[in-house]
């Protein structure tokens, strides 16, 4: 870890100012992903501006019905809070299955969506990589690719993005809300990671100058029928290697709608618009769900190690549905698979 | 630091059993609540007695190498290579140097001197043939992320920081480091195991044959302790090591030879180990740097490796493993083949025994056995919890179950129709092998005879089913120690001997066979090891310290008996006139005739009595020539997996591992530590592995978030049964070590399981889901 | 390079005052920025019963309590807890009691070499605050964040199991 000067920031107001003069800066609030890299040396900022204090740290629910998450609300909290417990249990789901609870007690949520990529070749700095280094290449590509992405990759880049969280948020339809210099924006989460392309050291859309204040959530929160499955090399603790989010709105055994995102297969939570397309009106049922799964992977490609996630994915896929389906959503503490 | 063990806790009252059953451990129990209430007269071997140093573990109170904490302490970080051969060409140091705060870099250039030959680098545990490496010693590297300077600083984060700033230029050459590309250069080393009749000629007539090949990937021990070192200089030039080590002598001998150094100049502590699972039975590099570092400032240093490089140390070794077996219809084997391949360094030869264990096991009239070594630019592979054993019998095991498949016998009956009361490879008889009972009260308490022996037949709910089983086995060895015992008049013993505790229970074993042996109850004792200035003993390896250990105390205490014994007779109206050195016993503070405690006499008056203070004898163990038996430990393992098939998930729910393992000193430390050696053969069934790039030679997943180990969501139930195992033969106690024989087997019953479950049979470990899919 | 050149050129570090409530002690450090909770528990205040195993938040050694919550302290900057309550291991015996875990730790032999067993402990104490784990596999699950090598998870569900009951589900 470099030496670096740290500061705090006073308010969201103060947050912006700092950031923005200084490019180099970067904002700490759990610590649990930038602290961690630091001390690999893949991030070396030589000023940390604390926002741990800023007062972002509530949850109220918004006159659509919906809920407005504080971006320094920690994962578990976020996760055991009564309202999201009642209406919108995936993403009480899905962070739980993330990391571990002290990590989740320290993560923060917007610091949850700014993760950076667990691929083994960011994290060792001898080795080649576009993300860590632009212009130095891909070591993962011909490497040790076996957690890296199928899907949205680019030949600059095959890593993906580790969060749980931002699974769930893809598939609620969730806009992360920012201040900058400028100004409040929102930007819908599907929008808010980028693919890799031919830049792939821009993680996501957030400005230089922004924070992020807010998750906010819609009113459709898909309490009756939604799942969250993911799957990794051990039963707790680890990185997922696929995970998937399926939420559904039925109506008669048919699906009025049907939100699909997969997690540790691109650089972003893939949502899957058109596979969505071919759920709605159709029965929810296993071929539905073949073909969904069938339409989200058709352009999937492996880099060797990782070819067997293609399948996976796709079983996976179907298998959550059908939990989404059955209203048996997986328990993230009862390992069987339901 | 203070390396006694002050037992505070009572012994606990309601003994805490877990899961862990013996008939003898039931008396047990009832016999300890029955001293409990009389204090009348201690027996704690064979008692399940709580750890004495339990109290200092759940306190934070028990100090571990990188904690003491002395004025002046130096800190220092390593720098690691990025090649995994060359040389190095230049290394700047300019922009570490100038950070304040940063003492010294210490690099090959720079370092003070150390010993130029290789015996001077040869440790206890270092293989036999082969130049040990030396730490910072000169240009050449050897394996990627091999120490190439030292950072010294006022403080971690300064070492640590300034460490990254020093700058190495490499002059790289090519390496290789990956198995499968060096089998064919592998070259066969000589082992003890002979072979029997003509296997090829045998395997080809067999009625049903087997043959496969099984392969193990490299595995790291990954301690939860860093290694660490803090070295604390004297002005007269002599070092107290604080080390985290298996064995201080060892590490003692090792530093005076590679320094040059006198026998008194060096001390080394170790009275705590975060774990070392075979990683510390040789000095590491981290003690070597940080000596260096202490020499060339005079000053306290203290070095912690990080996790990263905690990869750059020994290792499991890959190995490849072929099994041919060849059986009659009625499943007695005719013929056994076992080859191995194995990754050793380019530097060093290391090999365990993978192959002969069946010679153990089986009988066969017919048997070869060859072990093979490739040399890879990486370190010296080294021993790593049961080594050749873990790795050889899961190759073994899973070759049985599959030649159980294709006979269509029930793999236990396999095993029983081929068992062998004989050590084939020296056709000796054993100590004792109670491995029938071990597989009777096994499947018993597993419930295998509901077991229906087709594959994919069993199910609940969703997921597939599957029981499979495997035998383990290993060594019971016994080596010199020696112990110290120092009685106080007051009653209180201390009781001493160089050995570590790594988390056996070494501390809580001691105490036991002193008390008994003493006749004090067991607070009354105090226990010292892991100070290299106490009597002889070996590192703390090959599951033969309780045994080694508990005979040199059990020496010392009956010397101080006899001393008692020889100042008793000399007391007016003396009850011991007439008596030997074997009619008497220590028991309830006193000196008593054997079989009528109550012609006695308190130790106080004794004592008081011969005017000693204290009387203190030190003692080598003995044991009776048993060359002309075969001494092993064995187990029979039974687990169960569910698997949901189409996710690839694998759910180990149940695993009963049935251990003969002779007396079993301390039912409850024995059983947890064959609880955790279960818990890391599941996690080299379903876990472990050390991936790297070979392109780079590089180790992609040294960190503990990659490289996988169970978690507790991973574990559930574990039952342990200690099998009676008399044995009248090998020691007095008629004990054999545990720290071994629990992790043998259980890969390939968990392997065996999951073919059970699915039909599918995955041979190279770890069974990760994809390989599984694969299959599908 | 350039942040590290620019971090290398920079002046003597600057230091700053944090006060910490350590086991019901106030201490006030003046420490660097980049100095950890744990760096600062173990190496400025001497409380090396919290341990360090892989510093980079994969093992939970270095579980402590903050404000009652547990968190990894190797990842935790000290100066980010200014004010903060912070109990370690050896904050949890009162009066030479030891703590309900503690002894079921010792009761049912929960540890082997014992470099965990601080940090599970204390991550049990967080578990129990938290009163959301009922069953074996809530326990399991919510405890998967400290690994222990040796393998005495089994062990160390009982213990937590007699602790639950001996607190009768207080914290």
């Amino acid at each position: 870890m470099i030496k670096f000067q740290y500061d705090r920031a006073a308010d969201v107001t103060d947050a912006v100012r700092q950031i923005a003069a200084d490019p180099e800066a970067r904002f700490i609030a759990g610590g649990t992903n930038l602290i961690d890299l630091m001390k690999y040396q893949v991030e070396r900022p030589p000023r940390l501006i604390d926002i741990s204090r800023l007062p972002l740290t509530s949850v109220e629910e918004t006159p659509g019905g919906g809920l407005r998450i504080g971006a320094l609300v920690p994962n578990t909290d976020l996760a055991y809070h009564p309202l999201v417990e009642q209406r919108y249990p995936i993403l009480s789901s899905a962070i739980m299955s993330g990391a571990s609870q002290q990590l989740r007690n320290m993560a923060s949520t917007g610091g949850n969506l700014v993760q950076r990529t667990r691929c083994f070749y960011f994290y060792d700095v001898t080795m080649a990589c576009n993300k860590r280094q632009p212009g130095s290449g891909c070591a993962a590509i011909k490497g040790i690719n076996r957690i890296n992405a199928i899907l949205g990759t680019s030949e600059s880049c095959i890593a993906t993005h580790p969060s749980d969280m931002c699974v769930a948020l893809a598939v609620l339809d969730a806009k992360v809300h920012v201040t900058g210099l400028s100004g409040s924006r929102e930007i819908a989460v599907v929008d808010f990671h980028r693919l890799p392309g031919d830049t792939p050291q821009i993680d996501n859309n957030l400005r230089r100058d922004e924070i992020i204040t807010a998750i906010e959530l819609p009113a459709q929160g898909f309490a009756a029928n939604h799942s969250y499955l993911k799957i990794r090399d051990r039963l707790s603790y680890a990185f997922a290697l696929v995970s998937v989010a399926a939420a559904l709105e039925l109506e008669s055994g048919r699906i009025k709608t049907g939100r699909l995102a997969l997690g540790g297969v691109a650089h972003k939570p893939w949502r899957s618009v058109e596979a969505e397309a071919a759920l709605r009106g159709q029965a929810a049922g296993p071929e539905t769900f073949a073909r969904a799964a069938e339409i989200v992977l058709r352009d999937a490609k492996g880099f060797g190690h990782n070819d067997f996630k293609i399948d996976l994915a796709r079983r996976a896929i179907v298998r959550t549905l059908t939990q989404a389906a059955n209203a048996t959503p997986q328990s993230q503490a009862d390992k069987r698979i339901r | 630091m203070s390396t006694d063990v002050n037992r505070r806790d009572p012994l606990a009252t309601t003994v805490a059993f877990g899961s862990i059953e013996t008939a003898n451990a039931q008396a047990a129990v009832q016999a300890t609540a029955q001293q409990q209430a009389s204090k009348s007269m201690s027996s704690y071997i064979g008692t399940p007695t709580s750890r004495v140093d339990g109290r200092a573990k759940v306190t934070g109170q028990a100090k571990y190498a990188g904690e003491l904490n002395v004025a002046g302490l130096v800190y220092g970080s390593a720098v690691g290579a990025t090649v995994a051969k060359g040389r190095i060409v230049r290394i700047n140091a300019d922009d570490a140097l100038k950070v304040p705060g940063v003492l010294d870099v210490l690099t090959h250039q720079n370092r003070p001197r150390m010993a130029d030959n290789d015996q001077a680098y040869r440790d206890d545990a270092a293989p036999e043939s082969g130049a040990p490496y030396r730490p910072l010693y000169d240009d050449r590297i050897l394996f990627n992320g091999q120490p190439v300077a030292l950072v010294l600083a006022e403080d971690w984060e300064t070492a640590r920081y300034a460490a990254m700033l020093v700058r190495v230029e490499y002059k790289a050459e090519d390496h290789v480091t990956d198995l499968h590309a060096a089998r064919g250069s592998a070259f066969v080393v000589e082992k003890p195991e002979k072979p029997r009749g003509d296997a090829a000629k045998a395997f080809a007539a067999a009625a049903v044959r087997h043959e496969a090949e099984y392969f193990i990937p490299i595995e790291h021990h990954n301690p939860m302790e860093l290694f660490a070192s803090t070295v604390v200089w004297s002005d007269d030039g002599k070092l107290t090591v604080y080390d985290k080590t298996q064995g201080v002598q060892n590490v003692q001998r090792y530093l005076c030879g590679v320094f040059g150094l006198k026998s008194d100049d060096v001390t080394v502590m170790s009275p705590f180990m975060g774990g070392g699972f075979g990683s510390g039975l040789r000095p590491q590099y981290q003690v070597v740097l940080a000596v260096l570092g202490a020499m060339s400032l005079k000053r306290p240093v203290r070095l912690v490796l990080n996790r990263a490089q905690m990869y750059g140390v020994g290792y499991r070794p890959a190995t490849i493993e072929r099994l041919a077996l060849g059986a009659r219809a009625n499943g007695e084997l005719e013929a056994i083949t076992h080859e191995a391949i194995a990754v050793t360094s380019q530097y060093e030869d290391f090999s365990r025994n993978d192959t002969g264990w069946s010679g153990i096991l089986y009988k066969s009239p017919n048997a070869r056995y060859t072990h093979k070594l490739a040399r890879l630019d990486l370190p010296t592979s080294g021993d790593m919890r049961a080594p050749g054993a873990a790795t050889g019998v899961y190759a073994l095991e899973a070759a049985m179950d599959e030649l159980a498949v294709a006979l269509k016998l029930d793999p236990v009956e396999l095993r029983l129709r081929c068992y062998s009361d004989r050590d084939q490879n020296e056709d000796l008889p054993f100590t004792s092998k109670s491995l029938r009972e071990c597989y009777r009260q096994g499947a018993e308490a597993f419930g295998w005879s509901k077991r229906n022996p087709e594959p994919r037949s069993m199910r609940d709910g969703k997921e597939l089913v599957g029981w499979g089983m495997a035998t383990g086995v290993w060594e019971a060895l016994q080596m010199p120690a020696s112990a110290r015992i120092v009685l106080t008049a007051n009653g209180h013993t201390e009781v001493a001997t160089a050995a570590s505790d790594i988390g056996t229970g070494t501390y809580t074993i001691m105490a036991q066979v002193a008390a008994d042996r003493m006749g004090v109850p067991i607070d009354n004792v105090t226990v010292r090891l892991g100070d290299s200035t106490l009597p002889a003993c070996p590192i703390e390896g090959g599951s033969w310290i309780a045994a080694s250990v508990s005979h040199a105390i059990i020496g010392a205490a009956d010397e101080v008996r006899g001393e008692l014994l020889r100042i008793a007779k000399t007391m007016p109206d003396t009850p011991f006139a007439d008596a030997l050195a074997g009619d008497v016993v220590l028991t309830n503070g006193k000196l008593a005739r054997a079989g009528d405690v109550a012609r006695s006499v308190p130790i106080a008056d004794v004592m008081r009595h011969g005017k000693v203070e204290h009387i203190e004898r030190i003692k080598d163990n003995t044991f009776a020539d048993i060359s002309k038996y075969a001494r092993n430990t064995h187990s029979a393992v039974f687990v169960e997996v569910k698997i949901d098939e189409e996710i690839g998930i694998i759910r180990v729910t149940r695993a009963v591992s049935a251990v003969a393992a002779g007396r079993i000193l301390n039912p409850k430390t024995a059983g947890n530590q064959v609880v955790g050696s279960v818990v890391g053969g599941i996690g080299m069934a379903l876990h472990e592995e050390t991936l790297i790039d070979h392109a780079f030679g590089r180790i992609m997943n040294a960190n503990i978030a990659e490289y996988h180990v169970p978690v507790h969501a991973d574990i559930h139930d574990i039952k342990v049964i200690f099998v009676d195992e008399p044995d009248s033969i090998i020691n007095p106690l008629g004990m054999k070590g545990v720290g071994e024989i629990g992790i043998v087997g259980v890969a390939a019953a968990v392997a065996n399981a999951i073919y059970h479950a699915t039909g599918k049979r995955v041979r190279d470990l770890p069974i990760t889901l994809d390989k599984l899919q694969r299959q599908l | 390079m350039s942040d590290v050149s620019r971090s290398a050129a920079m002046a003597a570090p600057a230091t700053i005052n944090v006060t910490l409530e350590v086991n019901g002690r106030s201490c006030t450090l003046t420490i660097a920025p980049w100095t950890t909770l744990l760096d600062a528990l173990r190496d400025r205040l001497g409380l090396t019963g919290t341990k360090k195993g892989c510093d980079q938040g994969q093992c939970g050694a270095c579980t402590v309590l903050v404000d009652g919550r547990r968190i990894n302290s190797c990842l935790t900057l000290a100066v980010m807890k200014d004010g903060a309550k912070v109990t370690t291991i050896e904050g949890l015996e009162t009066d030479g009691t030891l703590h309900p875990l503690q002894q079921a730790f010792i009761d049912h032999d929960a540890f082997q070499c014992g470099y965990c067993t601080p940090g599970q402990i204390c991550s049990a104490a967080g578990l129990i605050a938290e009163g959301k784990a009922k069953t074996p596999d809530q326990i399991r699950e919510l405890m998967s964040g400290n690994i222990c090598r040796c393998g005495a998870y089994p062990n160390i569900l009982a213990a937590i199991q007699q602790a639950m009951t001996a607190m009768g589900g207080k914290s």
